[in-house]
């Protein structure tokens, strides 16, 4: 299990250093929610989708959609990152003519494969496209990022009971546990436990990992876990994490009105603005 | 219709391969012939109507044209979301078919009678509505469907409704079909109100006055060009439609005749549901009747409106 404020690598700086920058033209945004998912995300985009930034559309790309759509300053970090748009996008997020707004946009913004921010939608979604690629005889895969507090939307069962009777390996659930939801730990607000067991029930081939732990992510998404089951992969995260004085704390959960000092705060805690 | 808007469907996929069909948990049998010959393009998914559209979005947006069947209000109501983001944010290529349009499920109570479906998708961007009056033209419709771009929404009637349309000229999505001309009113409908329009406007001409009847077999988007140049011809316009007066075809074509500032002078009423849920069993046909949308009533009320003008052009 993760624990509070470990040293973060480089990489991880830099990419949490892109959002900050949104926050800077934005003023708002869900930075702990971004913050608690950003790691799944990098070691998706660097280490095992195959996408193509110049063909976002590519057919034989993997697809990864952002479920939890509120989390979408990671997302932005890493399309950005990877050439999808250009960087200087980062500096209009929530701008009235921009592209990037405080959920993804499937429609504007090249690398998202969904418009999501409506909790409970994003599996199904992926679960089509995974039974459009196993028509196709497709190796592609389908990778899908659900909150944790997202978990209470019925919509997310009905998806997991169809994917465990399809038997689809070619999809992978990955749950950003970072137990907190907007109001409160998601213990007390709608508990998930036993969580990992309910995938279980559900026909998913299911593995538990430190969802900052970047070898830990890489292993368990290299592949299918069991080649005639869907995967899920339940991410133990850090809401805000990588910033001390944000990490678990509710204020961060969505910020707005943020300051020029925490920005500067913000970056301190990300090994200065160097790049950012 | 439903039988023919099904096989209509099954002749799509024999035809082009992006077509699938996807079901929740219909009638055992249901589409055996499209299963036999494409299984790996047939879906029966259970009772779960949020994670039926959200399926049918994600393979539309790889390309897929979707053909998802189940009840009326369950297409409408449960998974509205559902199909307002993931199909009408997306423009996704899903036809959403919908059994009982209307009050066909009168038996079976206020639960699935779908008489608000249409005010609830009129409401989408990008979401055209479609409801045939007979099997013939349920066909031409799921045909004209197969290259229409973004979301559909196919209000299936109870079947073995009298054919009134004819096959002349392919169906063409958002065109209004005249069936019947006539100088001293016009009347408005969409779906099976067709042959209730038809049979009052027989009575009408019994009675010396000659109703025209204009058909909308797409409630969205309206050909208001064809409406307005019939609206410009009479003195008295009326609405009839399976459906809540609220937010339906006859909200549609008030909204339409104001605007273009066409109600001045002319009598305008709507025929349908009132604010209610219709109450009662019985069948379709009898729970219509009870509400004012048969024949009698619609001939009463275009007389009603003819004499009343009379009057008030006596005392002007």
């Amino acid at each position: 299990m993760t624990t509070i404020s470990p040293n973060l690598d480089s990489r991880a700086q830099h990419l949490r250093r892109l959002v900050v920058r949104m926050l800077r033209g934005a003023r708002r945004g869900h930075v702990g929610s971004a913050f608690s998912c950003i790691d799944i995300l990098r070691v998706l985009y660097d280490d095992v989708l195959n996408f193509d930034p110049a063909k976002p559309k590519w057919p034989a790309r993997d697809r990864c959609i952002l479920s939890k759509g509120h989390g979408c300053l990671a997302l932005y970090a890493l399309l950005a990152d990877k050439g999808f748009f250009d960087v200087s996008e980062l500096d209009r997020v929530c701008a009235a003519d921009g592209i990037l707004g405080g959920h993804p946009d499937a429609m504007k913004v090249p690398g998202v494969e969904a418009s999501t921010g409506a909790l409970g939608h994003g599996l199904s979604i992926g679960l089509g496209m995974a039974l459009h690629l196993k028509m196709a005889k497709s190796a592609s895969r389908v990778f899908v990022i659900l909150g944790d507090g997202e978990c209470g939307e019925g919509s997310v069962w009905e998806a997991a009971m169809c994917a465990g009777k399809h038997q689809l390996a070619n999809l992978t659930v990955i749950v950003d546990y970072n137990k907190f939801q907007a109001h409160g730990s998601t213990r007390e607000v709608q508990d998930l436990e036993p969580f990992a067991d309910k995938w279980q029930a559900f026909g998913f081939a299911v593995t538990e990992v430190d969802g900052h732990n970047t070898s830990e992510l890489v292993e368990a998404f290299a592949a299918p876990r069991d080649p005639g089951k869907p995967t899920a992969v339940i991410a133990h995260t850090v809401k805000g994490k990588g910033v001390p004085f944000a990490e678990n704390n509710m204020q961060w959960h969505h910020k707005n009105k943020v300051t020029d000092l925490e920005v500067e705060s913000l970056l301190a805690a990300l090994g200065g603005r160097s790049d950012a | 219709m439903r039988e023919r808007c099904l096989k209509t469907i099954t002749s799509l996929a024999a035809q082009d391969s992006r077509v699938v069909f996807i079901g929740s948990d219909l009638g055992v049998g249901v589409m055996a012939d499209f299963k036999a010959a494409f299984p790996d393009r047939f879906f029966m998914e259970g009772v779960a109507e949020q994670n039926l559209v959200g399926v049918a979005a994600g393979m539309a947006m790889e390309g897929r044209v979707v053909y998802l069947n189940t009840i009326a209000t369950f297409l409408t109501r449960r998974c509205f979301e559902q199909v307002a983001v993931d199909l009408c944010m997306h423009n996704a290529n899903v036809r959403l078919v919908g059994n009982g349009g209307g009050v066909v499920y009168a038996p079976l109570g206020p639960t699935h009678l779908a008489t608000d479906d249409i005010a609830i998708l009129r409401a989408l961007p990008n979401m055209t509505i479609i409801a045939p009056a007979d099997a013939d033209e349920m066909a031409g419709a799921v045909r004209a469907t197969l290259d229409h771009s973004g979301p559909v929404y196919l209000r299936v009637a109870k079947g073995h409704d009298r054919i009134v349309t004819s096959e002349n000229g392919a169906f063409r999505i958002g065109r209004a079909v005249p069936m019947r001309d006539g100088h001293d009113a016009l009347i408005v409908t969409t779906g099976v109100g067709l042959q209730v329009c038809l049979d009052a406007a027989d009575q009408l001409t019994a009675t010396g006055i000659d109703a025209a009847v204009l058909h909308f077999p797409t409630v969205k988007p309206l050909d208001v060009e064809t409406l307005a140049a019939a609206v410009e011809r009479v003195p008295v316009v009326v609405t009839v439609e399976e459906h809540s007066v609220i937010g339906g075809l006859g909200s549609a074509v008030a909204e339409c005749l104001a605007e273009a500032d066409l109600l001045g002078g002319r009598a305008f009423r709507r025929v349908g549901f009132p604010d209610v849920f219709p109450s009662g069993y019985g069948d379709q046909a009898g729970m219509m009747r009870r509400y004012g949308i048969s024949p009698d009533a619609v001939s009463s009320l275009v007389k009603e409106l003819r004499s009343a003008r009379r009057r008030a052009r006596a005392t002007a």
